[in-house]
């Protein structure tokens, strides 16, 4: 008797395999900052429109997430950290991928034109092509500022549920977006420290393999110097209000002083503790993002009860 | 006699096949909704013509009366 698994030829995914494709985990970041774009926003918005704009937004994520696994699928199968993947794992077809990612990058712009405005859509729509075609297709494998210029398409969410709200672009959307504008570079490059190997096996031109670790380390506290005067200023915006300004005094603190310690260091300090320092500064810099966006919300919440701001 | 299928490629289809299923019902709930929240927040019924095709007597008056002004 036929086996059925050789009719088929292939492996046929579970429906957790795609969702695998869509980069969870980056979707938790992009729904949490546009949430907070979109709760912080002066305009209210009727509770079920800004859920389905927060889901379009997520859905985006997802489909450009998608896209970059069916083009990088190649340098995914080398990298140790991306080889149990949906794609390189063969738990799922390349085509299979770029269709779902075409699919819901249409499903999720159209839905929030329709719900809520185009300038939104419009946003969402150029967020899944920076991600998607500037930063996959090209920028990632051809210049070690990839990181630099492709983080503006993870720096869009917050805009996207600004806009979500109130059909606009404002200061304080353009700053939430430079804040994470700001924050990519020393957020990646302190990951790329530590798993240096892969990134040069894979032949991604990482700023640690093309112009060396040394480098890196300045990079990382030349680019954390400059994030600080982006996330204070937000704190004397119509958004931000004395909570924030603490929670920011002390994260970027806490930061710039992760990015002083990995910037006196060598790669033989690093190895010798096994690049303790730039995992702490890594995780580090979640707590800051998350910490900037928590405190936003707080100094909204306030403001709905008659406290906070200025 | 009976052919029992008890292969792991059918508990990934029905795993899949109920994905889809609840990812579509998922999505009429979603237009549902959103069509109710938006007709309810056009206020007046007046602003929900304006999309169809249907003649709105109460428009067109309104419209003859700002035109007789107009070459007064």
């Amino acid at each position: 008797m036929t086996d059925v698994t050789q009719q088929t030829g292939t492996y046929e995914a579970r429906m957790g395999d795609y969702f695998a494709l869509m980069k969870p985990r980056v979707m938790q970041l992009v729904v949490f900052t546009a949430l907070v774009g979109l709760l912080v926003a002066p305009v209210p918005v009727h509770p079920f429109i800004g859920f389905v704009g927060i889901l379009c937004i997520a859905v985006g994520a997802g489909a450009s997430g998608a896209l970059n696994m069916w083009w990088d699928a190649d340098i995914d199968a080398v990298m140790k950290r991306t080889q149990s993947r949906p794609i390189p794992s063969g738990r799922v077809q390349p085509g299979e991928a770029l269709g779902i990612g075409l699919a819901l990058s249409g499903f999720s712009v159209i839905l929030l034109a329709l719900a809520t405005n185009l300038l939104a859509a419009g946003l969402l729509a150029f967020t899944i092509f920076f991600y998607a075609v500037i930063y996959s297709m090209w920028l990632k494998r051809s210049t070690p500022q990839n990181i630099v210029i492709g983080g503006a398409a993870g720096a869009f969410p917050p805009m996207v549920g600004w806009a979500v709200a109130t059909g606009g672009i404002a200061p304080e959307s353009v700053l939430m977006f430079a804040l994470i504008f700001m924050w990519t570079p020393p957020h990646f490059w302190a990951l790329a420290l530590f798993v240096k190997s892969d990134y040069g096996n894979a032949d991604v031109p990482m700023l640690t393999e093309t112009h060396g670790r040394r480098v890196t380390r300045n990079h990382i506290l030349g680019y954390t110097i400059a994030l600080v005067p982006v996330a204070l200023g937000i704190a004397f915006t119509s958004i931000g209000g004395p909570v924030y300004l603490a929670v920011a005094l002390l994260l970027n603190g806490w930061f710039l002083k992760g990015a002083v310690d990995i910037w006196r260091r060598d790669d033989a300090d690093s190895e010798a503790d096994q690049h303790a320092v730039e995992k702490r500064v890594f995780k580090i810099s979640l707590y800051y993002l998350f910490g900037h966006f928590g405190a936003l919300l707080v100094e909204a919440v306030l403001r709905t009860n008659g406290l906070g701001g200025w | 006699m009976v052919i029992k299928v008890e292969h792991e490629l059918h508990k990934r289809r029905l795993d899949r096949n109920v994905g889809v299923g609840l990812l579509l019902i998922g999505f009429v709930v979603i237009v549902l909704v959103l069509t109710v929240v938006k007709v309810q927040g056009l206020g007046d019924i007046r602003e929900m013509e304006r999309f169809d095709h249907v003649a709105r007597p109460a428009l067109e008056q309104a419209a003859g009366a700002s035109e007789e002004e107009g070459t007064q």
